[in-house]
Formats: C-alpha cells, sequence, structure tokens
C-alpha cells in the first residue's frame, strides 16, 4: 500500500507521519509537495498536521487553495482514502471536504497532552480494527479543535454514523468534562459521505510507538490498510 | 559627532579607538555600527576576561564558545547542537513577542550549525504572581513561546519557572535549542573564498527594534519622530520554518560555504562576524536589500528584523540556492561578495557609506571591572535559623510548599507547549530531565536546566556550583551520563562592584564545578544590566546540561513505578535550611548559607546512581533538591499514582530531615533483593544508602511526620497555578 | 451607544498575517494587491454613560486592554 504524505508550507507532522508509515507500519511513503497536481500513484492521502502558512489568516484557510488540493478533492471524489490530521482536518474543513468549520479551542489556549477518544461507528475505513465504543489513547495537540456545525449537518453526521470519534474520559464516558476544547457533541473526528475521507483532531501517529506511551494510534493505521486490501 | 557617540553609549576611549582604527572620524553608519557591535550585549567587554577560565574542551567537543551554538559528538556519526541565551529586556516591553522572537534567535543559532532543532526548554523567572503586571507578563511570555514554538514544530520539553520579589522590575526570559545533525553537515559562520556570494535570506528588513534606547536618543526627532520610534520585534514562525527547511536543504545539498543569522545588531552583526571568523573582507550593497519599508543606511545596518539568514555560497552554485529558496517561498538577494583583505565596505546606490576593518568590529575593547564583595552578604549569611519556631503540622506545610507558585505543578504552563511533535519525547516534562530518542539509534539525550538565584544570591560561589551539580543531577536521575553544558547568565549593572563581584564569584563557582565534574561549557550567554530603578536582581546563572542515555531501556522518571519497592535515599541529609523553599515560604526569609556542595561526594552519588540505573537495580531516580526530601517524596508519588510508607531514623529535627536541601541526594526506588547490590555499590563509592520504607497504598507516610493522601497531594499541587493565575 | 473600534498592526510592524494573505492573493491571481494589513474590528455597546465622557473611556480600554500600544494602532468610531 502506498501512502502520499501532503507536505504544505508551514506542515510540522509530515516527518512524524512519514516516520510510523515507513518505520512502524513498514508500508510505502512519499512526500506529496503542495504544488503536485498528480496524486494518482497512492492508495492513501495524509494531510498532516501544523500550521500550514502560519494558520494566520485561519486554520487551513490558505492550504486549500494549494494546486495540490485540486487533485486531493478528485482523487476524494473517486473514492480515494484520505486521512486529515489536525491541520490536515482544518484544510479538509475549508475545503469543503468535509462540513462544518473550527473555532477556537474554549480555554483560548492551544493543548497538548493525551485524550481518550471512544470509537462511535468501528465499521469504517478508518476503525475496522477497533471495537465499537472502544476508547483509545492518543494525544491532541491544538489551539483550534473546537468543531462546530450547522443542526441540520450535525443531525446528518450522526444519522449517517459519520461521527467516527468522541472525547470521553477514561472510563468511556461522553462528557463535558472530558471535552478539552468545546467542540460541539464532543465531536474529536468525523467522515464524509462515502466515508473515504476522514478528519480527526488526535493525532494517531503519536500512539503508534510502545516508548511513546501508548500504540492506539495503530488501530486507525491498520483499519485502513485492512480495508485496502480487502478492497483488493 | 562628539555627542553621538555619547549618545550613542560609546565611551570617549572607546570613540578614540574607532579614530585610530580607521585614521579618520566615523561616518554616522560606521559609529552606529561601532556602537553596537562594542555594547556589551554583543562585544561582552565586561565578562570576557571572566569567562576565559571556563573549561571548554573534551575529547568529544566538537565546537565550544565563540560560534551560534556549541556542539558535542554523541556517536554513530551523529552531533548535538545546543545553546542557551536571554530575551529579558524584550520580553518585559512585550512579553508575548519578546518570549516568541527569543525563541526564534535560539533555534536559528541551532540550524545555523546545520542541526535540525529537536526541542526548547525555556527558563523563566517572574516576580510575584500577586501583582496583576506580573500575571499579564507570566501569560504574554507562556503564550509568546507557546505561538512560536508550537507553529515551528519543535517540542518545548522542559524548562524550570521560579517566582520572587526580586524579578518584580526585571523579569527573565532564558531560552534553550537543541538540535541533532549528522557531523559531516556541521558548517561554521564563517566567510571565506574570495569572490563567493553573500546572500541574504527571509524575511523583509524592517525598522524593527532599532537599536533601543541607545539609538531612539540619537535620532533627531523631528515631525517624522513617531514613525521612526523603534518598533517592537514581530516574531512571523512560519517564515522561520519556511527558513530551517530551506537552509537545512541548502546544506544536505552542500551548497553553502558559511551560514550565519541575523540577531542582534542585525546585518552589521552578520557580516563583521562572518568576515572576521573567516579573515577575509566583505562588499555589501544595501540597495539590494529587501525592505519592507523606506530606510536610510543606518537603519538598515542596525534593524533587527526577525527571521533572516545570512549565506555565503560559490558562485557556481548560487543558482541552485535561490531556485531552493524560492521552492520554499522564501526571498533570497545577493548582497555582496567576499574580498581580500580584511576590509567591510558598505555602499548605498554606489556610494561607499562604510569601510572599517570587520575584525575591529568583532573584537570590541575588554575592560577589567572593579568588583567588591557586596556588603549584604554578611547580614544573610549569619543570620540565626537556630532560633526559629517550627509549625508543629507538617502536613499543612507540605501542602503550602508544593501549592506555591515554585513548587506546584506547572501542567497549565507545559500543556500550552507542544511538548510531543516530532515523535522523539520519551519522557515528558514533570520529571528531572526530559529525555528525547535519537531516531535511527538505540540513544536518548537527557536535558535538564537549572539555577536556583536564592542560593547564588546568598552565595554566589557555592550557589553556581550547584546549579552545574543539580543540572547534572537531573540528568542521572533519567538515567542520563552528564556530558556538556551551556548557560546563561543573568545579573545586574557589571559597573557596580557589588554586582561584577557576583558575577566574578559566580563564573568562578561554574568553572571550578565544570572543572571538577568534567563537563565542558561549549556555549553561553551573559545578560547584563537585569535591574530596575537600581535594583539588581538576584545574581541568576541558570545552567543547561545535556546529557546521553546509551540504551533507551535505561531510562528513568521520577515516578514510584509499581507497589512493594523499596523506597531509598541515597546520600546524606544534614540540617540545612539556609536558603531553602520551607525558610522563604514558612519564614518569610532568604537568609543562611545555602546547603553546602562537596563535589568529589556529588560525583560519588552520581556514579553511584548512574551504575545502579545502569544495571537496572535503580527503577525510579528523583534529585532531591528544592523542597526537600519531603517534596521529593510527595512528586515521586503524585507522578506514579502510588504511595508510600516510610520511616525516618535521623538525628535532625522532622523539619531539617523533610525541608532541608541538602545536596547530593536521590530518591531511589528498587526491588528488595537489590538493595544489597545497591549498598555494595554505593559503598565503594563511600555513599550511604538510606532504606526508608516501601511504596504501595494510596497514602504518603512518613513516620508520625506525614500522612497525606497521593490524590489530596495531586489535587493540591495541580489546582495551585490556575488558582495563583486568578490573583 | 455603539462604538467601532479598529485595532491594526502599527506602520512598520511586521503584519505576519497580512503577509500570508497577500502571498495567497497574489498566487490566486490577484495580482493587483500590493499591500494586506489584517487588524481587528471591535464592536462596543455603552450603556449608563454621559457622551461626553465615553471617548475618552473607550481611548483608556484600547490602551489598557483592546488594543496593544506598543505594536498596533487604533481608530475609534463612536455612535452608528
Amino acid at each position: 500500500m502506498r501512502f502520499g504524505v501532503v507536505v504544505f508550507p508551514g506542515s510540522n507532522c509530515e516527518m512524524d507521519c512519514h516516520h510510523v508509515i515507513d518505520k512502524v507500519l513498514r508500508e510505502d511513503v512519499d512526500y506529496v509537495w503542495h504544488q503536485q497536481t498528480d496524486v494518482s500513484a497512492y492508495d492513501c492521502l495524509v494531510l498532516p498536521g501544523g500550521f500550514s502558512y502560519g494558520d494566520y489568516l485561519r486554520c487551513g484557510a490558505i492550504a486549500r487553495f494549494s494546486p495540490v488540493m485540486e487533485a486531493v478533492a478528485d482523487f476524494a471524489a473517486e473514492g480515494g482514502l484520505v486521512i486529515g490530521i489536525c491541520n490536515g482536518f482544518q484544510i479538509l474543513l475549508e475545503a469543503g471536504l468535509l462540513p462544518g468549520a473550527m473555532l477556537r479551542n474554549t480555554s483560548l489556549s492551544f493543548i497538548c497532552r493525551f485524550s481518550s477518544v471512544r470509537v462511535e461507528n468501528a465499521d469504517t475505513p478508518w476503525t475496522n480494527a477497533a471495537r465499537q465504543g472502544q476508547v483509545l489513547r492518543v494525544p491532541i495537540a491544538h489551539g483550534e479543535g473546537n468543531y462546530t456545525a450547522d443542526e441540520a449537518t450535525l443531525a446528518a453526521l450522526a444519522e449517517e454514523g459519520r461521527i467516527i470519534l468522541r472525547y470521553c474520559g477514561e472510563d468511556g464516558e461522553v462528557t463535558a468534562a472530558a471535552n478539552p476544547n468545546g467542540s460541539v457533541d464532543n465531536i474529536a473526528g468525523i467522515c464524509g459521505e462515502g466515508f473515504n475521507v476522514f478528519g480527526l483532531m488526535p493525532h494517531p501517529e503519536r500512539a503508534s510507538e510502545e516508548i511513546l506511551g501508548s500504540t492506539d494510534g495503530l488501530l486507525i493505521w491498520e483499519s485502513v490498510m485492512a480495508h485496502y486490501r480487502s478492497r483488493g | 559627532m562628539t555627542e553621538l557617540y555619547e549618545e550613542l553609549g560609546l565611551t570617549e576611549d572607546e570613540y578614540r579607538d574607532i579614530i585610530r582604527i580607521l585614521g579618520r572620524e566615523p561616518s554616522k553608519v560606521e559609529l552606529g555600527m561601532y556602537s553596537l557591535m562594542w555594547s556589551e550585549h554583543c562585544s561582552y567587554k565586561s565578562s570576557k576576561p571572566v569567562l576565559s577560565q571556563l573549561p571548554t574542551r573534551a575529547s568529544y567537543v566538537l565546537q565550544g564558545p565563540g560560534e551560534n551554538a556549541g556542539i558535542i559528538d554523541i556517536g554513530g556519526g551523529l552531533a548535538a547542537a545546543f545553546k542557551m541565551e536571554s530575551h529579558n529586556h524584550p520580553s518585559a516591553v512585550e512579553p508575548y513577542q519578546g518570549a516568541a522572537t527569543g525563541i526564534g534567535g535560539i533555534v536559528r543559532d541551532i540550524f545555523t550549525m546545520g542541526a535540525r532543532p529537536i526541542a526548547c526548554l525555556d527558563p523563566l523567572r517572574f516576580g510575584s504572581l500577586e501583582s496583576p503586571r506580573q500575571r499579564y507578563l507570566f501569560s504574554g511570555v507562556v503564550a509568546g513561546i507557546a505561538g512560536y514554538g508550537n507553529c515551528l514544530g519543535i517540542p518545548t520539553v522542559g524548562g524550570d519557572i521560579y517566582f520572587d520579589e526580586c524579578y518584580d522590575g526585571n523579569i527573565l526570559v532564558n531560552v534553550m535549542a537543541i538540535g541533532i545533525m549528522p557531523k559531516e553537515n556541521l558548517i561554521r559562520g564563517q566567510a571565506t573564498g574570495v569572490g563567493n556570494a553573500v546572500v541574504l535570506m527571509g524575511n523583509r528588513t524592517g525598522r524593527d527594534g532599532i537599536g533601543g534606547a541607545s539609538i531612539l536618543a540619537s535620532q533627531e526627532f523631528d515631525e517624522t519622530s513617531q514613525e521612526k520610534r523603534p518598533s517592537v520585534q514581530v516574531g512571523d514562525p512560519f517564515t522561520e520554518k519556511l527558513l530551517i527547511e530551506a537552509c537545512l536543504e541548502l546544506l544536505e545539498k552542500n551548497l553553502l560555504v558559511g551560514l550565519q543569522d541575523l540577531g542582534a545588531a542585525g546585518i552589521s552583526c552578520a557580516c563583521s562576524e562572518t568576515a572576521a571568523r573567516g579573515g577575509v573582507g566583505m562588499k555589501i550593497e544595501l540597495k539590494n536589500v529587501p525592505l519592507r519599508e523606506e530606510m536610510d543606511p543606518f537603519e538598515i545596518m542596525i534593524s533587527e528584523s526577525q527571521e533572516r539568514m545570512l549565506a555565503i555560497v560559490e558562485p557556481r552554485k548560487l543558482d541552485e540556492v535561490l531556485a531552493t529558496c524560492e521552492r520554499w517561498g522564501l526571498p533570497a538577494v545577493v548582497i555582496g561578495e567576499v574580498t581580500e583583505g580584511d576590509m567591510l565596505e558598505i555602499y548605498w546606490y554606489g556610494e561607499k557609506v562604510v569601510e572599517v576593518p570587520a575584525s575591529s568590529l568583532a573584537s570590541g575593547p575588554v575592560y577589567e571591572r572593579a568588583a567588591e564583595r557586596p556588603a549584604y552578604l554578611d547580614e544573610v549569611q549569619s543570620a540565626d535559623l537556630a532560633a526559629l519556631e517550627h509549625p508543629s503540622d507538617l502536613n499543612r506545610v507540605l501542602l503550602d510548599l508544593v501549592s506555591g507558585p515554585n513548587l506546584c505543578d506547572k501542567r497549565l504552563v507545559y500543556e500550552q507547549y507542544d511538548h510531543m511533535v516530532q515523535l522523539n519525547t520519551v519522557v515528558y516534562p514533570g520529571s528531572d530531565a526530559a529525555v528525547l530518542r535519537v531516531k535511527g539509534t538505540s540513544k536518548a539525550l537527557a536535558v535538564s536546566v537549572d539555577g536556583n538565584s536564592r542560593y547564588v544570591y546568598l552565595d554566589p560561589y557555592g550557589g553556581t556550583q550547584i546549579a552545574v551539580a543539580e543540572a547534572a543531577r537531573n540528568v542521572v536521575a533519567a538515567g542520563g551520563v552528564p556530558m556538556a553544558l551551556t548557560n546563561c547568565l543573568n545579573f545586574g549593572n557589571p559597573e557596580r562592584p557589588d554586582i561584577f563581584w557576583q558575577f566574578k564569584e559566580s563564573v568562578r563557582g561554574l568553572a571550578d564545578a565544570a572543572r571538577h565534574m568534567e563537563l565542558p561549557v561549549v556555549s553561553g550567554n551573559v545578560s547584563f544590566y537585569n535591574e530596575s530603578f537600581g535594583t539588581a536582581i538576584y545574581p541568576t546563572p541558570v545552567v543547561g546540561m545535556v546529557g546521553l542515555i546509551g540504551t533507551l531501556s535505561t531510562r528513568r522518571t521520577i515516578a514510584f513505578p509499581e507497589e512493594g519497592l523499596v523506597v531509598a535515599m541515597l546520600g546524606d541529609t544534614l540540617d540545612e535550611l539556609g536558603g531553602s523553599e520551607y525558610l522563604r515560604l514558612v519564614h518569610g526569609m532568604t537568609a543562611g548559607r545555602p546547603p553546602a556542595l562537596d563535589l568529589e561526594v556529588e560525583k560519588s552519588v552520581q556514579t553511584t546512581c548512574i551504575e545502579g540505573i545502569r544495571r537496572g537495580i535503580i527503577l525510579s531516580a528523583h534529585d532531591c533538591s528544592e523542597g526537600g526530601a519531603a517534596v521529593a517524596l510527595l512528586e515521586c508519588c503524585c507522578a506514579g499514582g502510588v504511595g508510600a510508607t516510610l520511616e525516618v531514623d535521623t538525628p535532625l529535627q522532622p523539619v531539617s530531615w523533610l525541608f532541608s536541601e541538602s545536596q547530593s541526594r536521590f530518591v531511589v526506588t528498587l526491588r528488595e533483593e537489590d538493595l544489597g547490590a545497591l549498598e555494595d555499590l554505593a559503598a565503594s563509592r563511600q555513599v550511604r544508602v538510606y532504606a526508608l520504607g516501601r511504596t504501595g497504598g494510596s497514602r504518603l507516610i512518613v513516620g508520625d511526620w506525614i500522612d497525606l493522601g497521593v490524590d489530596e497531594m495531586k489535587a493540591v499541587r495541580e489546582e495551585a497555578l490556575g488558582r495563583l493565575l486568578k490573583g | 451607544m455603539k462604538v467601532s473600534i479598529y485595532v491594526s498592526p502599527k506602520k512598520g510592524v511586521l503584519d505576519p498575517a497580512g503577509q500570508a494573505a497577500l502571498g495567497a492573493l497574489k498566487s490566486l491571481g490577484f495580482g493587483e494587491v500590493a499591500d494586506v494589513r489584517i487588524g481587528k474590528y471591535i464592536i462596543l455597546r455603552l450603556e449608563d454613560i454621559d457622551a461626553g465622557k465615553a471617548e475618552d473611556r473607550v481611548q483608556e480600554m484600547c490602551e489598557r486592554l483592546l488594543a496593544n500600544p506598543i505594536i498596533e494602532d487604533y481608530r475609534i468610531e463612536m455612535g452608528d
């Protein structure tokens, strides 16, 4: 399976994703430069975390106009697998590949810590290796992860099982206290209509090695690899 | 011109020197350049003779002081570059941008040497949080560090934060960065090769931070003076991130001869230092410098606009260099060339405005300042501590200590920093040292910063030795062998004999401790004039220690790892409450003598601990320092979520055993069956092991002195800072 | 009473957000854009205050909180 990790100016988790795919998953992986317009060589595109273009205007607002994003949109429209992590999620929202928008964390501060998220739908390309309701321990690191969307969108997301991850306590309880950033309905990750596009604020690449304190992030990588293989 | 040199802060003798060097009166631009390059900040004219006693060599030191950062060989073809510096004054003016640009500057020092920056650590000192101004400065500094460092994708993995009234008028923002590189990528800030191009990369130049007060005073005030007000430097981490990637790519492709960042004194400093180090001259045309606004040559030469680099490039590689910068979206232009001789010639639209020997700028005057032992020392050192009445509720004292600003949990701060990006942080903040794995090897670096200014105030020589010993001890507790150190020396006005005496004694302590412990000083920074309204801060030397962990599996944290382990104290506890946090908090005193430090004992205790860890005997280790044994034990319990039941057999008073900050001690855990082996290891080094009891349960019980629930202690420690910040 | 406050980076102070937006606009084909400065627009509603004193009070709010006079300029518009 060949992954492409998209590099925008200001991305800063691209090397982390590359490291995990290459050294831990032992799959093929290349960097995809933001000016590249052909992504046909890849089975899965990763939009990594960071501060694309400094995130000075709005998170992801400038990156979405990168030439590569048109290719990413076409790739997604044809059913290609796309995962946006943190800033990558924000870019997918700005690009309209996922619904909704991000606000600043209610604390108004950047937050970096391990968080617990509950798998709300284990029947997706991204979570099939996890159990429904399984609690994953995965770090978050963001200043704007406060997801919001209008009522109709939220209803549709819930109805169609497209809310994939919710912030929860260690016991799996979804509570206001377990919500680190004010995200509506404790939403930590959502999918697009075809489930092939996935955006999430937690960083699975930071929880993919024992030595870093958790391997729960591996479930997400392993899910997409299993999905790809089952598709043949 | 006579008035101008004074306004620029030059002395009459210095002005005469300039005339002697040039054989004529300097131009205004030249005078501005000399005033900056010969300022204390750039020239180290007061500190240089004192710093010369620091040990700087070891077989593994690849680069000592004098370059942008120090570099040590860590084996396997890799090297680590690191340095610490101060951004005190800019942070006091505008805390967010001051701290942010501090990060920017220290990070540039690291990748300028060819290393990828892998971590930052920030020692911070503030006044009392009871003051709204201090709360504002604190929040601003922390947000600035987070805003800049997080955007760069460089984890902030450690640091320390102390609050004391002595910083009410002058906060300290020190920053340390560390990077890793393949040895062959090492590059220096040197211009060589006559005919090579001088390339300016990065942000356009504006009037940022133009010279501060001295230059402002030199400007003629007229209707445009409001616009000419020196503007605060604003950080642009996005451009810095592009600079990091572009520079590392240029070095990887072997396209550069020399690389230098632009910091204090901007183009003046970068050109003169690179030329002087390379023993060459340089010819610069300032009209080629990309500007953000209209500026004259004087302003361009001294602007401190951030996120700029100077590269020396062979003509045949120039196109590829410019193309690489373009690909990263970075402005890059040729502003001049390397010439024979040692003259720095600056042109402005073809007209020569500067012609000075580069070396004369880079090596300024040197002063032997007067030093005199300050009068306060006798008074504070002779304070009678024996007569103090101690409180009887020791549980209360312990909780008060860990809910005070200095010893409370700093989670609220480090969770604002991305401390995980790059996937190297394998011991997170909150332990004695941060541990960063070196990918592709089984090794890791252990890094810690330390500097208790209260000790240094009470005894500049001994207190500074403690800073070295404790930074090394922190590295040891994490399982590392200390290798080398950097430092930032924050003092008051060096022209005052009492302050300069503090400085000299402190550096003597640093030198003696470093020499004795065989730790080369590979880089550092001096910050003088840290005072306001004539009151200086406590002398505050801060040490940054880097150590090597040979195999990742021997890394340790402070946390009690499980139940049923033996808890032991390595090293002796003495009746030493002088300078302690206890004395400050309970009795409101900063007095007495700091704890004694015997460097021979220190080394023995540290090698015992390292050996115990290496052999798998010691399972957790925590340096025993501020707050004494009681606070150390509490921290071990909180970090591990495990209690302990302990008994102490001591002739000391309870408060002395619990809260004395005696040096050369570790709290360790080990299996019962290994106790004999540890005692043998220790005995062969004349070190005592005191078995105190066992881990287990949900309470910390120390004889009939302390009995507290772990959950309660955790809650008290964790909620304290948030409460203090609310005022 | 409605008060509008426009906060913008001081002339000569680097504005990274403006620079980033400028670059993006140019790359989207808006070549005519020569400069971008990005600031904040703050709307206040005041009550129980003497119209004569209001402007001074708002100015003080700007100096002390709403703007950072070290790096930002501000402009106040009183009324709708």
